[in-house]
């Protein structure tokens, strides 16, 4: 019987900025389909994680693999499989709504009626017309949300998901990037609580090392004071 | 290509609602040869004086849509978009080329008519062909050239200053070869019909070295 390949494979990873390190042997193996929480303080790496992933960051040592392919240098063929939803929501301001997934359906070659549909799913049609500028920050973030999942990538890279979004509106996400999505997950959250109940594996960062790798159920208490300490 | 077009796309939708980029070029030339006609005390120029006039003008008003050409891409996140997409990267320098050539069109359907009625001597009728061809030239070395000084600049803090700095000096060769192109077509008697093959030549063979160039180049700038 041959093992699936994990979606995910990171060996001794790590990504400099200067002098600094943002990330340093960070390992982690994510099986298709599972979730992997990143926790850590605000500058523990966890963007810089995700950006790799996304490539749009080259790591500097260490292996990152994407669905068995090796990162930066087979970026290409991993590109249309995944989804990134960023702090910044990639979506030109002057541009209205439907324009925006437009354009992301056409660099994507996804038909309109696949606009349509991530619109409504968020129940953003009837705004659709408008220019992002007007919009309020959570409404931004479903389209954010109809941006990232347009092209129904297998890999989601969800950078404080839910954010500037209020409870009903991130029950409409929720079948686009929660666990029903179907997708293997990575997503980072300053709620650990929140992030620990949708995760099937945890990856903990303290200055850019890898803290705590493991299921859920491991990570108590105890280990969420030290790693915010 | 087809990326490029969709790219073009955007950023001519992106102009046309805010209107940020080409007025502000227009509206630089026309103050410049107002400046040129009071500062020089001549109410018409002619030949080679008017030629550096007019391609001076044209390139600093060039350097104000070069500067803004990534602006939107770096500030609201366009280069992460397009970098997560499965295309190919080099469709984003022909489509800012592009664009970048269609705002200078743009500028100069407006400019060189001003500058025929606020400083040019003869009349600008018989030299326009010509000119056409020769501004077409340019413009497509300005494009080029300013595109790539652009997706340098955008990822430096000083990109204001980094624009032009390095910009300019590597227009100069254009610069030289279009006024030299446009002079003749200038002169108040004994106007040749057509701008002169030499400098033409240098003008294309100008645009075709920094267009293989930056095609060589850009996907690194990309790269963050």
């Amino acid at each position: 019987m041959v093992d699936e390949p994990p979606a995910i494979e990171l060996r001794g990873l790590a990504r400099y900025f200067g002098e600094r390190a943002a990330l340093r042997g960070v390992s982690v193996r994510v099986p298709a389909g599972a979730t992997l929480a990143v926790l850590g303080r605000n500058g523990a790496g966890k963007s810089t994680l995700l950006r790799i992933l996304a490539t749009l960051l080259r790591p500097h040592d260490g292996e990152a693999l994407v669905f068995g392919e090796a990162l930066p240098r087979r970026g290409f063929a991993v590109r249309g499989r995944l989804g990134l939803l960023a702090h910044e929501p990639l979506l030109y301001r002057e541009l209205t709504g439907r324009e925006n997934l437009e354009y992301h359906a056409r660099l994507h070659r996804v038909g309109p009626a696949r606009v349509q549909q991530v619109l409504e799913a968020v129940e953003m049609e009837r705004r659709a017309e408008e220019p992002i500028r007007l919009l309020s920050r959570g409404m931004v973030q479903r389209l954010a949300v109809c941006r990232a999942v347009l092209h129904d990538p297998q890999l989601l890279l969800l950078d404080e998901p839910r954010a500037n979004l209020d409870p009903a509106a991130s029950g409409l996400v929720e079948p686009l990037i929660g666990r029903q999505s179907g997708c293997t997950r990575v997503l980072t959250s300053h709620d650990p609580r929140a992030a620990l109940a949708e995760a099937d594996l945890v990856l903990a960062l303290r200055d850019g090392r890898a803290a705590f790798v493991g299921p859920p159920a491991e990570i108590d208490q105890a280990k969420l004071d030290a790693l915010y300490a | 290509m087809r990326t490029a077009l969709i790219l073009l796309r955007k950023d001519l939708r992106l102009e046309l609602r805010t209107l940020e980029t080409v007025p502000a070029m227009i509206l630089f030339a026309l103050v410049t040869f107002v400046i040129f006609h009071f500062g020089l005390n001549r109410s018409t120029i002619d030949g080679q004086l008017a030629a550096g006039v007019l391609t001076a003008t044209l390139l600093f008003a060039a350097m104000l849509g070069i500067n803004r050409l990534f602006v939107a891409e770096r500030e609201q996140g366009g280069f992460d978009a397009f970098l997560l997409a499965p295309v190919d990267r080099s469709s984003m320098l022909v489509a800012k080329a592009a664009a970048l050539f269609v705002f200078l069109a743009a500028l100069e359907v407006i400019a060189v008519p001003a500058f025929g009625l606020l400083l040019l001597g003869p009349s600008l009728g018989p030299a326009l062909p010509g000119l056409i061809l020769v501004l077409a030239l340019a413009d497509l070395g300005l494009a080029v050239i300013g595109t790539l000084v652009s997706g340098i600049a955008v990822q430096t803090r000083a990109r204001d200053l980094i624009g032009p700095v390095i910009g300019l000096p590597l227009l100069i060769p254009a610069l030289i070869a279009t006024a030299r192109a446009a002079g003749p077509l200038l002169r108040s008697v004994h106007a040749p019909a057509a701008p002169p093959g030499k400098w033409l030549a240098i003008l294309a063979l100008y645009d075709l070295v920094f267009a293989l160039l930056a095609y060589a180049v850009f996907d690194f700038l990309l790269e963050e």
